[in-house]
């Protein structure tokens, strides 16, 4: 059967299936479970008020069951166990991961990573937040700059292929330093700083997100402290960083922890643009060399990566707390 | 701020420069990349795509193929280089003009154009600039005439070749095909299940509420890395194995978590008189919900369908491990990363050709529904 009839049935079967569960069970726990006639008409209602709930959750909770609350046990579980999953070696697989200097390597660049990619995209896409806020044409320059965000991380780095090119007629880095009478070099094999020309790509996709919550943010704050701060004196430097940037530090925050994560689980990059050579691997790449072949030390990285996450995970959840208060 | 005294003008230009130097920064990249798939194969290795717009020297080699004709011994090849079997149909568009030739190989172009020079065994040769030649020999040059390379100038070549080769012989169609296949339903399914679940999230009142929203907010952030095994393990005994309804699925199970906090956090936000009214004339749940909710979700609803299109389409990850990896189910980012890459590696037209077909159809989406994605984001920036 051709994928597209096998796309086609399956939409037809998935949207009919949910749309017949929901109305079936529906009607199933009103008119047979707890019919609201007879002598318990009250009590049923009131029942089934109480079930209807779980019918509505059920299909998304099963879903989010099976597809991420048990990979999260099933992963750590697996990490256990050796290469074919049928010896337990307990930590061994972490204790292996710690002793490889290529993890070690693929640890410190991820924290590189993690330092500046979300340091940079956040405050340049403040920067342009600001800059672009009373510009006549500052809209246009909004689209283009959140433009790469619809552009996947395999096209973006074929993107930056060009720039980056060693041959002085496709890389454009080349082309200036060669007109400026420099060798060709490629970026991609410089040790250590090849992680940043790498870093430049994902800074280059999340600006752009950065731009748009950020600029909201901007719009946001009560026009009246900005009045004042001016009537007060204030230069339009002053007004930025000691009157805007203040009010709007919870979302800086809160982008910031955003693309932190995102910078956790992107292994497109690396993955396309080196291949985790040249000394650029990170976790997310490091664990798909393990993936298909070693599956005890692949969901051993994974879980290393979820260690990492888990204090940002615990933070959204008490700012979610927080906020429902 | 404009009519706020404090502001000088001078800082208004410092801006809008600073803005358009960031904006062509942004820009070049991809400009880079849509030149290059339109430009000759040729052309894209002879010079950048930032001169594209002008004539590029390619080196060209051909035979002076004319017929000798013999006077006082000596035997004479005259014609025009252009018109030479070899590279006749590279300069069927028109003429163009030769800034050097030579004959050997390893300097094509040794001698400037118009200069007669002698070569080898007392022959001489002359290319003028119009692509005029003449070739003297004390004997008679071989049947096929004697070889000639020469450096042209060539006109801009901005053809639809790359475009061609890719959609049909590179198997790109196939992968535009599967990836459209992979994305819709994955799209679709978990809106449905997820408004749902929203809807009881936001609106209806049981115990443990606010810990499955906690959940789900916890959800947002963990690494898929952590589901590829166990889940390829679970597919695997449960006989899907790696196949499309394998990887609908697990985007399904992916794009909720987002979907639902999303969609519930547009929810709360609809008018609790409306709901309540609803409920006081008799509506039931199910009612309230298809008959108010959803209509008015439609906002939500399309910003999470773009997200999830985006995602899907854009996914390396998932596809690499949930799909097969052989060649007539690969979709479009795995055919780049994998296979193109490595296959085509040096070929920069057809792997900016390939980019630029995978990146379109998001592009598109991204331009005609951006309020959409901006609504989303701001709606649900946690992720």
């Amino acid at each position: 059967m051709s994928p597209v009839l096998q796309g086609i049935i399956t939409i037809i079967i998935g949207v009919g299936g949910c749309v017949g569960y929901f109305y079936f069970a529906n009607m199933l726990l009103d008119k047979v479970i707890f019919p609201a006639r007879g002598v318990n008409t009250g009590r049923n209602i009131n029942r089934a008020n109480q079930v209807r709930p779980w019918l509505f959750l059920f299909p998304a909770m099963f879903a989010l069951g099976v597809y991420l609350v048990y990979p999260v046990i099933g992963s750590f579980y697996r990490s256990l166990f050796n290469r074919s999953g049928d010896e337990f070696v307990g930590l061994g697989n972490y204790i292996l991961l710690a002793s490889s200097p290529d993890f070690r390597q693929a640890f410190f660049n991820n924290l590189l990573w993690v330092l500046i990619v979300p340091a940079s995209a956040t405050f340049l896409g403040l920067l342009v937040a600001q800059l672009t806020d009373r510009l006549r044409w500052g809209n246009i320059a909004k689209s283009i700059i959140f433009m790469p965000m619809a552009i996947s991380f395999v096209g973006a780095s074929l993107i930056w292929k060009f720039v980056y090119a060693q041959d002085p007629d496709i890389g454009i880095i080349n082309a200036i330093r060669a007109s400026m009478g420099g060798d060709a070099i490629d970026p991609m094999q410089i040790p250590f700083w090849n992680n940043f020309f790498l870093m430049v790509i994902l800074v280059w996709i999340q600006t752009g997100f950065a731009m748009v919550i950020l600029s909201a943010a901007l719009r946001g704050i009560p026009e009246e402290t900005i009045e004042a701060a001016i009537i007060d004196g204030a230069n339009p430097f002053q007004v930025f960083f000691k009157i805007k940037v203040p009010q709007i530090m919870g979302t800086i925050v809160v982008v910031w922890t955003t693309i932190t994560i995102l910078v956790l689980k992107v292994f497109d990059i690396v993955y396309t643009m080196t291949g985790g050579n040249f000394g650029t691997e990170i976790l997310p790449s490091y664990m798909m060399d393990f993936m298909f072949r070693d599956d005890g030390q692949a969901t051993a990285v994974a879980f290393v990566i979820m260690i990492v996450v888990l204090p940002v995970m615990i933070w959204n959840i008490a700012q979610a707390r927080k906020e429902m208060r | 701020m404009d009519s706020i005294a404090g502001r000088k003008s001078g800082l208004s230009w410092a801006v809008n420069i600073t803005v358009v130097v960031l904006v062509l920064l942004w820009l070049i990249p991809t400009v880079g990349l849509l030149v290059s798939s339109f430009r000759d194969r040729d052309q894209i290795s002879a010079s950048g795509w930032w001169v594209a717009p002008f004539s590029v020297e390619l080196t060209y080699r051909t035979r002076a193929d004319a017929p000798p004709v013999e006077a006082d011994g000596r035997f004479t090849l005259t014609g025009n280089i252009f018109d030479t079997a070899e590279v006749r149909d590279s300069f069927a568009a028109g003429e163009s003009t030769i800034t050097a030739f030579g004959v050997r190989a390893r300097e094509p172009g040794a001698f400037p154009a118009g200069q007669a020079v002698d070569i080898d065994d007392g022959q001489t040769l002359i290319v003028n600039r119009d692509g005029s030649y003449e070739l003297t020999s004390p004997i008679p040059p071989d049947d096929r005439g004697p070889r000639v390379y020469f450096v042209a100038d060539t006109p801009p070549d901005f053809t639809l070749d790359n475009y061609r080769t890719v959609l049909t012989a590179d198997n790109m169609d196939r992968a535009f095909i599967n990836t459209l296949t992979v994305t819709i339903p994955a799209t679709v399914i978990p809106i449905l299940i997820a408004a749902f679940a929203a809807y009881a999230l936001a609106w209806m009142d049981f115990p443990g509420r606010g810990l499955l929203i906690a959940m789900v907010v916890g959800l947002l952030v963990v690494p898929l890395q952590l589901a590829l095994v166990p889940l390829l393990n679970l597919h695997n005994q449960i006989g899907i194995g790696q196949s499309f309804v394998g990887i609908w699925l697990a985007h399904t199970g992916f794009g909720l978590p987002l979907a639902i906090y999303l969609l519930r956090n547009y929810m709360v936000g609809l008018p609790r008189d409306i709901i309540e009214s609803a409920k006081v004339d008799g509506a039931t749940d199910f009612q309230i919900f298809t008959k108010i909710i959803l209509p008015l979700s439609f906002p939500a609803l399309a910003s999470f369908a773009i997200f999830q299109f985006l995602w899907t389409w854009n996914d390396l990850l998932v596809a690499k491990v949930f799909l097969p990896s052989a060649g007539d189910a690969q979709v479009m980012t795995v055919k780049i990363a994998d296979d193109l890459l490595g296959s085509r590696g040096g070929d920069w037209g057809i792997l900016a050709t390939a980019a630029f077909v995978s990146i379109a159809v998001p592009l598109l989406v991204f331009f005609s529904m951006q309020r959409y994605l901006v609504r989303g984001l701001l709606a649900g920036s946690v992720k």
